[in-house]
């Protein structure tokens, strides 16, 4: 078995972790377990060195050729970094990205925070639009009690979302 | 607010008044956040980089918690300041080789730095004296929730927050906490601690994070994953551990005392005589006999008062500190003279320890190898 870091050398050192019920498994030879500080336990992580190692085999298996739309950035120059080139990467590499977030993970699934406010601002944004819509067919109608009040309510609108 | 005064003030997590302080030195959160779909710092250009940093930076300044804040670009810092910085953690060492195009921001306590286009665009994090992950979450959690609103925040949601590395994805919230643990070092235990912590999903690493040497018996213990879990739990999970760690490191040194104490004096005797009589010591020399020198405060070995000084020296006598107080570049042979001149003269006024003052107490629980299943 070859060691799965340099791929020339036999493998001596086999490490198995068992992270939330999932097997993962590294094989090392006795110079990368020693760069890789596996025989110092203070400073070895196997989630840090299983990233190191399947990351860029992970995400080839989705993208072969593609190129991000937004940045440019392309599956080789993950393999050479390990860092992704902008938040749209996520969706252009989605498909290899997803086996290699669940294997790094405790879930798939963001349960975390929510940006509150810009959800909010998302909310009061539809809510201008369907007043100021409703205000020009008022005054094309020359309903002006109602327009009125339509532009009452945009201008308490305008200052709640400028607060 | 000027880097001399920085210097001059040391942060407060070092006075050391937090919860457990006696073994937790510090508490630390740290959110990342990017700009939605501009190149994270890593693939982006100059030009853009700089663009961003010009959008990010006015927006962090007028925060709140920023009044009279410490804010300079990357490029205006000398490496021996950078090199401070990164000794009071309060930027990475990934962000002090940064140049043009980064900066960091930090608030007049030092217990919040803002680094921006780091890895991420926004490296938001908060330090605490002691166990106090929840309070260092909740400003930093204040901060991001204002931010949020003024910037356009990568968000997907499924995915959560997005960033350059995939390890940080979801919540993009790494929570860690500096132990101080002789006595677990001492009785040949911390490694169980280490795999134990391991197998359950949880880092740790050494005195400056990834892939550093664990000195002054100094450990970081931190979360390893960010997607599929509350930011509360994930705090809760590493709370919960961290005091099983302390409970088992107080039981190690109950141990220490009653099994072991011929050792164990003979450790602090040697540590407080060649710490007051060395005339050259290397800066993990001084870490690691400072480490026992405070493990002899906490057994009452000296006096409370005591205390400050040495948590003091544990920073002072850092290589960049140490270049920067004196003034002047100094070469490894000029800086351990130095080291061992300043911790002299500090420790000048100590008296010997006194090892008939060490309380000894019940142990809570029978000293064992702590069990994988927690």
């Amino acid at each position: 078995m070859l060691c799965d870091v340099c791929k020339c050398n036999d493998a001596t050192v086999f490490l198995t972790q068992i992270l939330e019920g999932k097997m993962q498994k590294v094989n090392l030879c006795d110079a990368c377990s020693k760069e890789k500080g596996v025989q110092d336990p203070t400073g070895f992580a196997l989630a840090d060195l299983l990233l190191g190692i399947g990351a860029a085999e992970e995400i080839e298996k989705g993208a072969p050729t593609q190129k991000c739309p937004v940045c440019g950035f392309t599956q080789a120059d993950f393999k050479k970094t390990g860092r992704l080139g902008c938040s749209a990467c996520y969706i252009t590499f989605s498909e290899g990205l997803g086996t290699l977030l669940k294997a790094m993970h405790k879930g798939i699934e963001h349960v975390g925070k929510l940006p509150q406010r810009a959800f909010r601002q998302m909310e009061l944004t539809d809510k201008m639009r369907s007043l100021t819509d409703n205000l020009e067919k008022a005054v094309a109608e020359e309903n002006y009690e109602n327009a009125a009040s339509l532009r009452d309510q945009i201008k308490q609108l305008e200052h709640e979302m400028a607060s | 607010m000027k880097f001399d005064q920085v210097m001059s003030s040391a942060g407060e997590w070092v006075r050391g008044e937090g919860p457990h302080h006696q073994i937790v030195v510090s508490s630390r959160v740290r959110l990342a956040r990017n700009l939605r779909h501009r190149s994270f710092p890593g693939w982006a250009k100059k030009v853009e980089r700089t663009q961003i940093l010009e959008q990010i930076k006015p927006r962090v300044e007028e925060l709140p918690e920023m009044q009279d804040s410490f804010s300079e670009l990357l490029q205006d810092l000398s490496a021996l300041e950078k090199q401070v910085l990164v000794e009071r953690h309060l930027i990475s060492r990934e962000h002090a080789a940064k140049g043009i195009g980064s900066a960091v921001v930090m608030n007049r306590k030092q217990t919040l730095s803002i680094m921006i286009n780091e890895e991420d665009h926004l490296r938001m994090q908060s330090i605490r004296s002691g166990l106090q992950l929840k309070s260092a979450f909740k400003l930093v959690d204040k901060i991001d929730s204002v931010l949020e609103g003024k910037l356009d925040i990568a968000y997907d949601q499924h995915l959560g927050y997005l960033t350059a590395c995939p390890t940080n994805v979801g919540t993009g919230m790494r929570a860690s906490a500096m132990l101080h643990l002789p006595g677990l070092v001492l009785s040949d235990l911390i490694n169980q601690v280490i795999q134990a912590v391991n197998k359950i999903g949880l880092a740790v690493r050494g005195l400056y994070g990834e892939g550093t040497e664990a000195m002054g018996n100094l450990f970081q213990i931190s979360n390893q994953t960010t997607l599929g879990e509350k930011e509360d739990e994930i705090i809760g999970r590493l709370t919960k551990v961290i005091e099983t760690i302390i409970e088992k490191e107080h039981d190690a040194r109950q141990v220490l005392i009653l099994k072991k104490s011929d050792t164990l004096w003979d450790q602090i005797g040697r540590a407080y005589g060649v710490l007051t009589y060395a005339h050259a010591m290397t800066s993990k020399e001084a870490l690691n006999l400072l480490s026992i020198m405070k493990l002899a405060v906490d057994l009452g070995a000296f006096a409370e008062d005591r205390r400050l000084p040495v948590d003091e020296l544990f920073i002072e006598t850092q290589p960049a500190h140490l270049q920067k107080t004196s003034q002047q570049k100094l070469n490894a042979e000029e800086r351990d003279f130095l080291r061992a001149q300043i911790i002299r003269d500090r420790l000048k006024l100590f008296p010997k320890p006194d090892m008939d003052k060490v309380a000894r107490e019940p142990i809570s629980n029978p000293p064992s190898a702590p069990t994988n299943n927690e």
